[in-house]
């Protein structure tokens, strides 16, 4: 029956859009690997070129973080529910960034022009 | 945990009006007519007036909560409105806060409603937070996201945090020496490791749903009742409808309220999120 993954919205372009995938393996390295052949281009998301865990995915297993267990080599058993969890900046006004750059009032844009600013003041 | 509420001299009684408005949550025991004068006395800073912030402050002001303050630069757009419900079709154009600040005052004139129109920065996130008993988080990037976490470390104030994407949403409470976003997440993901912004998009129910948990955490930390999201983060996904939720520890490696931190002061992150607005600024 293998360990049930818990896709998070982020990730499904890699599923085809499912949200609970199931893989084998003895430990989270190895479901990876064999999510990887399920799904090709999820070991990047979590891993990074040196095998190891991305800061900004963390990866529960039982709803615990695994860099409190065992990390990659977290043990699993049959049944075990592992969830991917990647930061997200959500919040308030994420939907058009091209409009509101036209509009010139992008919050990023006025945070680094705000600082650009300051910076030519400080001078 | 409860928050230190300052015992105001302005709310040792409640008045005729104040009774009449908030009988409804006064005669719940867990709230009583001290809890009311809690809400009263308490001050809450709300990290944006858009997607999250909306509900969170108009249930937090309708609530009786004193003194509310919004950090807000930016002005409503006719594609805020879908979600940003502090804001109506005749406030296309107007700073945020303003709107904010008209709506709050017509649901609730007990409220002091503390506008500030800025952007918020290291030059003065400490100055801006440090008056607030609890913070709410509605920013919408990462660079704001670590600058509300860090200085609510180190001014000592719970922050109510709450994220959204798409269908999905996150809410969490850092209680100061329990764990905070860096030891969820250390550093800020590189641009472009991250879905940009143009890719995401959101159902404007969703944003009302966890904005209103966040205000609800908001107001247990006041009363002092029930247990807070302290050292759980609750995953809400809207389509399945389901609730879930995951520990969250404090990380004695975390940079910031690790064991040996090695950020002390804020930091300014380069403004990114996604592609069009990193190439607007080089």
């Amino acid at each position: 029956m293998g360990v049930q993954i818990q896709v998070p919205a982020v990730l499904r372009k890699h599923t085809d859009g499912a949200r609970v995938v199931e893989a084998e393996g003895g430990t989270v390295a190895a479901v990876i690997g064999q999510l990887e052949t399920q799904y090709p281009g999820m070991r990047a998301e979590l891993l990074d070129e040196n095998g190891e865990q991305r800061h900004f995915v963390n990866i529960y297993v039982n709803d615990e973080d695994i860099r409190y267990l065992g990390r990659l080599e977290t043990p699993l058993q049959d049944g075990d529910r592992l969830a991917i969890l990647p930061a997200l900046a959500g919040g308030a006004w994420q939907v058009a960034p091209f409009d509101k750059l036209r509009a010139g009032s992008s919050g990023v844009v006025q945070v680094a022009l705000q600082r650009r600013f300051l910076r030519f003041a400080v001078r | 945990m409860s928050v230190e509420v300052a015992e105001g001299a302005n709310h040792r009684v409640l008045t005729i009006d104040q009774i009449r408005r908030y009988q409804r949550q006064i005669i719940m025991p867990e709230v009583g007519s001290p809890g009311q004068r809690r809400l009263l006395n308490a001050k809450v800073l709300l990290i944006g007036a858009g997607g999250l912030g909306s509900p969170a402050a108009l249930y937090l002001a309708a609530a009786g909560v004193g003194t509310v303050g919004i950090v807000d630069f930016d002005t409503v757009d006719m594609s805020n409105l879908h979600r940003q419900i502090l804001h109506g079709h005749s406030d296309v154009g107007r700073p945020k806060v303003d709107s904010a600040a008209d709506t709050l005052h017509d649901i609730n004139p007990d409220a002091e409603i503390v506008a500030y129109n800025e952007p918020l920065s290291s030059y003065n996130a400490l100055d801006i937070i440090r008056p607030y008993d609890i913070v709410v988080n509605g920013s919408d990037n990462f660079p704001t996201r670590y600058l509300v976490n860090d200085a609510c470390y180190f001014l000592k104030k719970p922050l109510v945090d709450g994220m959204i994407f798409r269908f999905e949403g996150q809410a969490t409470v850092y209680e100061p020496g329990k764990g905070c976003y860096r030891c969820l997440f250390p550093a800020p993901p590189p641009p472009g490791a991250v879905p940009s912004c143009a890719e995401a998009g959101v159902l404007g129910v969703l944003p009302g749903i966890v904005g209103s948990i966040q205000a609800l955490e908001a107001i247990k930390l006041i009363l002092g009742e029930g247990t807070s999201l302290v050292n759980r983060l609750l995953i809400f996904d809207s389509l399945p409808m389901e609730f879930r939720e995951v520990k969250i520890r404090r990380d004695p490696s975390c940079p910031v309220c690790g064991d040996e931190p090695s950020i002390t002061e804020l930091i300014d992150y380069e403004a990114f999120c996604g592609g069009p607005a990193a190439s607007a600024l080089s």
